[in-house]
């Protein structure tokens, strides 16, 4: 049952001391850290984050109420903060007016901070030097609350008096920027006027690299609902902010949010189970962006810890972040940080069409291993009609290698044309796991599969063709390994007119090593020397291996008549002809090539005797011994 | 400008004092085994066939006994080579032993003119004996036996079957109506090669059209082999390259000759498209069903036997067809082919075949309009290659059923023969330029297993402009093979 579930926890979660009264826990969003303080920093702060191999741990002098944390790797000193301007040791601000409730403070760089009160919002730069805060800028708004997302640094306000109306800014580099505001439709308007979009259904997150505002939307249970679902909006730098998808849940409850590898997950409380959207991914029967569980919903796979057994899952606060935090505070008194993780093996099993299933997984972050083992898989059974969803999986890994590879190109373009053109630093493409080369599938796929005694070999060479097919699709330029891999299986079961079919239509392109690989092939086939001399002939380039190949063949005449026509006699190896010539004992033909180098020397150095650089002496003594003295070309003097 | 094409020993319309010109045409065609009837008095028994049938007893025993003592005198000379034809001034005799101690024998009756006389007197016949070539009719006599063999397996096959009794039945069943189809008169240098036109196609296409078959193979598990075809031209072949040689012969100038396309159909002709789902489609069964709606359709297939040196299977052959794509699909005699499997055949290929057809098509328009049509050869050739039976040629106009038609004179394509005569007698690579009688020059090059044919009409040309000429059409037209200059 343990392939069932999707989700699990991830191995080594950050354990820190329960909150208490006499301990305080804070976790820094930014940083991805927990802090444990115990009796308000004077005895102790412990800081842990899941990539933090030990923890920090200082002592604070002064009582904390409130913490926020700047970079405590850099060792950089943790400030504090007071309503009032009262007990800040370090450094101290007053912020606000008088009557102003400070709702909490967002770091948005290592030295910036934004503070948030119910009646604005106002932006610093820390000067540590100096141990003081300069006021980079402000805005007055009425607030209620806000939500802050780290990894873009915007900072949602909730603002009227059903809170339903947000406002989003921006920071960047000492800059606040007011993006365009947009309303949360609420399910219900209700008509005594209060607060009725709460901070706990709103979270904002990075989903394909854009900025989501996902608002988790309970219908009331009157009327025939099916259920919460969560609305997307999508939020852009600029322009207005748009509803642009929507989660079905298809239940009600109380529901977390995560979001990992640029899935939503919603966890769903009385049910103990979690549900998984990817928002490309597009359900055929809806234009809208409507969107169903790719999955049927799982419980998260059972977590063990050492000496405890196993844990349940408990509660989970929405955290707009790749982290889920489960403060497990009913066992042993101490609390975890998890990160929550996606198991794909689970999918490729539940997830029963291929085609959606490689869409998902191309879209995966470590998705590599997972995509060549269902490749593998697919092309094992070699189930009755599965060659059309081979090609539907080979061409969408193909698009992804193709997109890359071009990315990759336009980059060595632009990088060879210099920064004088282009003003922005051009960046490198990364190379993602779902990037499926030729040599990957060759490794893992391929080449066991061609292997396999158990399926046929009609099946084992359709798939080939199918991958070349795929590849020719995409213009991508098919590696010889794979032209290889075809020729040994066509070879293996004694295929070789299909070859001969095959390269008479260039399915199979030229180069010199297929070229070579055809000649070895002559006495099994013997059309494959007349296929590999036209392959040579089309390269071009190959002009000293026809010559070679005509050699072997004892086609002197047809060698040195070749080389003329392209060119190449004045730069040939007369020993090399003659050699040949020699070779098949055809007296006439050794006269032949003999004559033709002495008049060849007569033009280039105006004697028609051969150089000792040569090493014709040999030659030149039959050719006396065979013709006599006189047949020689007479020297023109002068 | 007095000779004419005119059919088989029917004299031209010529009127007055006009020469009358006859064609080659078949005297006789008989197939015997020297074994059958060892002792005198049994001869009869040793002819297994005899065309026309209505030839004397004796007379038949006569010939047969004739063309056995020539073949047994001359074997004397040289064992390994018995003889081939005999030349006489009347007619020519080809003898053929394609299994053993079985003798096919074609006489044909050599071209003639008939001179008419003053007033009165009979006209004087004068017999052509040097107008047909060997190397043409030998080819003939063997693609005879070729196609037999498709439709019909081996001699010996058929005498295990059912002795002698089966297998006159089966001779006399299949050559009746194939000698009908005997066009000797326009038979000529590609009959001697026997070749295939492959159609010319870019790598993708093919790749579809591969991708393609592999599917429908992999679906339709019976089927054992395919072949695929583009305007009676050649693209892919499942089947060994001999097989599909005679195959190819059949499909192109009796089986598709026989079918109009659907396109050029009327309105409320049968041949309309059929409606799949939303898929217009315009598949269709050459053989078998002509109509899958009707329901007295057959589902009979033709029979044909490939691979006859080894594993000899006997194969149902599908020809199916949308536009101009055709598609043989064969499948093993053994099973039984119904209703069932064609709609499930017809509903599989027939979009898929709809779509693929117009893909090439198309692509094929794109390529000749890249190429461009200065491109497109001024030259009249042939070119043969002997490793893939790869033809072509710019000589011949679309063969018919009943006749392949050239655009030049019978003279010229007999000096082409003559070369390739030339051309079998050596194994080195050679060229051969000769000067017509008219102003045409005709060259002909044999480059390891390639040979090409060019005739050019140039007034006053020398030897070396044509040389140039030849050189011209190879590095334009042959530039990706391996042609030796």
């Amino acid at each position: 049952m343990s392939e069932e579930h999707y989700l699990e926890l991830c191995d080594s979660p950050v354990q820190f001391e329960n909150a208490s009264s006499v301990n305080n826990v804070f976790f820094d969003e930014a940083n991805k850290q927990v802090f444990a303080v115990r009796s308000g920093g004077a005895t102790g702060v412990v800081v842990k984050g899941p990539d933090d191999k030990n923890s920090i741990a200082f002592r604070y002098e002064c009582a904390l109420k409130s913490l926020c944390f700047a970079l405590i790797k850099q060792n950089r000193p943790v400030f504090s903060f007071q309503n009032g301007g009262q007990g800040g040791s370090e450094i101290s601000q007053v912020c606000g007016e008088k009557n102003a409730t400070v709702l909490g403070f967002c770091w948005t760089s290592w030295n910036e901070i934004v503070f948030i009160t119910d009646q604005g919002v106002e932006f610093y730069q820390v000067l540590p030097d100096k141990r003081s805060l300069k006021l980079l800028k402000s805005h007055s708004i009425n607030v209620n609350w806000y939500v802050y997302c780290p990894e873009t640094s915007v900072i949602l306000l909730s603002t009227t008096v059903q809170g339903n109306v947000l406002q989003p800014f921006a920071f960047k580099c000492g800059t606040m920027s007011k993006m365009s505001k947009f309303e949360i439709e609420l399910p219900v308007v209700t008509k005594p006027a209060k607060i009725i979009l709460s901070e706990r259904d709103i979270a904002v997150a990075t989903i394909y690299g854009q900025l989501y505002v996902m608002y988790l939307k309970h219908h009331s249970r009157t009327g025939n609902n099916p259920g919460a679902e969560v609305v997307l909006y999508h939020l852009q730098r600029e322009g207005a902010c748009k509803r642009s998808h929507i989660l079905k849940l298809n239940t009600t409850g109380k529901f977390a949010l995560n979001v990992v590898d640029n899935l939503v997950i919603v966890h769903h409380q009385s049910s103990q189970t979690s549900f998984m959207f990817d928002i490309k991914m597009k359900d055929t029967d809806s234009n809208l962006n409507i969107h169903q569980p790719v999955l049927p919903a799982r419980s998260i796979h059972p977590y063990k810890i050492a000496l405890t057994g196993p844990a349940a899952v408990g509660s989970q606060t929405p955290v707009p972040c790749e982290l889920c935090i489960l403060f497990l505070t009913f066992l042993l008194g101490s609390g975890y940080l998890w990160y929550l993780q996606v198991k794909l093996k689970p999918v490729v099993s539940l997830l029963q069409d291929k085609s959606k299933l490689m869409e998902f997984l191309l879209r995966r972050r470590d998705c590599k291993m997972v995509i060549l083992s269902v490749c593998s898989q697919m092309l094992s059974r070699g189930d009755k009609g599965s060659l059309p969803v081979v090609a539907i999986v080979f061409d969408k890994l193909n698009q992804v290698y193709k997109e890359y590879l071009e990315a990759e190109q336009s980059y060595t373009m632009a990088v060879e044309c210099g920064p004088s053109r282009g003003s922005t630093a051009h960046k490198r493409p990364v190379r993602t796991q779902a990037v499926i080369d030729q040599s990957d599938m060759y490794t893992h796929v391929l080449s066991l599969f061609t292997e396999r005694k158990d399926v046929s070999h009609k099946f084992i060479i359709a798939v080939l063709m199918e991958y070349i097919r795929s590849l020719n699709q995409f213009q991508i330029t098919v590696q010889h390994y794979l032209y290889e891999l075809v020729i040994k299986t066509l070879v293996q079961h004694n295929l070789l007119y299909m070859l001969h079919q095959f390269l008479q239509y260039h399915v199979l392109s030229d180069s010199k090593p297929l070229a070579c690989l055809l000649l070895s092939l002559e006495s099994t086939y013997p059309p494959a020397h007349q296929l590999s001399l036209d392959m040579l002939k089309r390269l071009s380039t190959a002009n000293d291996e026809i010559v070679e190949v005509l050699l072997s063949k004892q086609q002197v005449l047809g060698a040195l008549r070749f080389i003329r026509s392209v060119g190449g006699h004045d730069n040939i190896s007369a020993r090399k002809f003659l050699d040949a010539a020699r070779q098949t004992k055809d007296q006439m033909l050794f006269y032949t090539i003999f004559r033709f180098f002495e008049q060849r020397n007569q033009r280039l150095r105006g004697s028609p005797n051969f150089t000792p650089g040569e090493h014709c002496e040999e030659h030149v003594a039959y050719f006396k011994q065979a013709f006599g003295e006189q047949a020689f070309i007479k020297p023109v003097t002068l | 400008a007095l000779i004419e094409e005119v059919g088989i020993g029917t004299p031209g319309m010529a009127t007055g004092m006009q020469e009358k010109q006859y064609t080659p045409s078949l005297l006789n065609f008989f197939i015997y085994n020297p074994k059958f009837g060892p002792r005198e008095g049994e001869e009869e028994k040793k002819i297994l066939f005899y065309h026309p049938s209505d030839v004397e007893k004796n007379e038949k025993i006569r010939n047969v006994g004739l063309c056995e003592a020539i073949v047994q005198f001359t074997r004397t000379f040289c064992p390994s080579k018995p003889a081939k034809s005999l030349h006489t001034q009347k007619n020519r005799q080809f003898f053929f032993e394609p299994e053993e101690n079985f003798w096919i024998v074609m006489v044909v009756r050599n071209p003639m003119v008939e001179k008419p006389n003053k007033e009165g007197k009979p006209p004087t016949i004068e017999y052509q004996e040097e107008e047909i070539l060997d190397t043409v009719y030998g080819a003939v006599l063997q693609q005879c036996y070729s196609m037999y063999k498709l439709f019909n397996g081996t001699f010996a096959r058929a005498m295990e079957a059912g002795g002698v009794e089966l297998l006159t039945q089966k001779l006399e069943k299949f050559f009746y109506r194939y000698l009908q189809t005997l066009h000797l008169q326009s038979c000529d240098l590609l009959d001697v090669f026997g070749g295939i036109s492959f159609f010319p196609l870019d790598k993708m296409t093919y790749l579809k059209i591969q991708s393609f078959v592999n599917r429908v193979e992999e679906s339709l598990s019976l089927i054992k082999y395919t072949a695929f075809l583009y305007n009676d031209q050649l693209i892919w072949s499942g089947l060994e390259q001999d097989d599909m040689r005679i195959l190819y012969k059949y499909l192109t100038t009796s089986l598709f000759p026989r079918h109009s396309e659907p396109e050029l159909a009327g309105r409320d002709s049968p041949l309309r498209p059929e409606v799949a789902g939303n898929l217009l489609h315009y598949g269709r069964f050459l053989t078998g069903p002509s109509n899958l709606k009707d329901p007295e359709a057959k589902f009979r297939f033709p029979k044909i036997f490939v691979n006859t040196d080894d594993s000899y299977e006997e194969l149902h052959l599908i020809v199916y067809k949308a536009m101009s794509a055709a598609v043989c699909f064969m499948i093993s005699a053994s099973e039984e082919l119904g209703r069932e499997f064609c709609e499930q055949l017809d509903g599989l290929v027939g979009p898929q075949l709809t779509l693929l057809a117009s893909d090439i098509c198309e692509q094929y328009n794109i390529n000749r309009r890249v190429s461009g049509p200065d491109k497109e050869p001024q030259f009249k050739f042939i070119y043969f290659n002997h490793m893939n039976l790869a033809e072509k040629s710019t000589i011949h106009m679309r063969k018919t059923a009943s006749v392949s038609l050239t655009s030049v004179h019978p003279d010229l394509m007999k000096i082409l023969g003559d070369i390739h005569a030339d051309f079998v007698r050596v194994d080195e690579d050679e060229e051969i330029i000769v000067k017509a009688m008219t102003d045409y020059w005709v060259v002909g090059k044999k480059s390891d297993q390639r040979e090409l044919y060019v005739i050019l009409n140039q007034k006053n040309a020398n030897l070396i402009e044509v040389n140039e000429e030849v050189k011209r059409l190879c590095a334009t037209q042959f530039n990706n093979i391996f042609f030796l200059d």
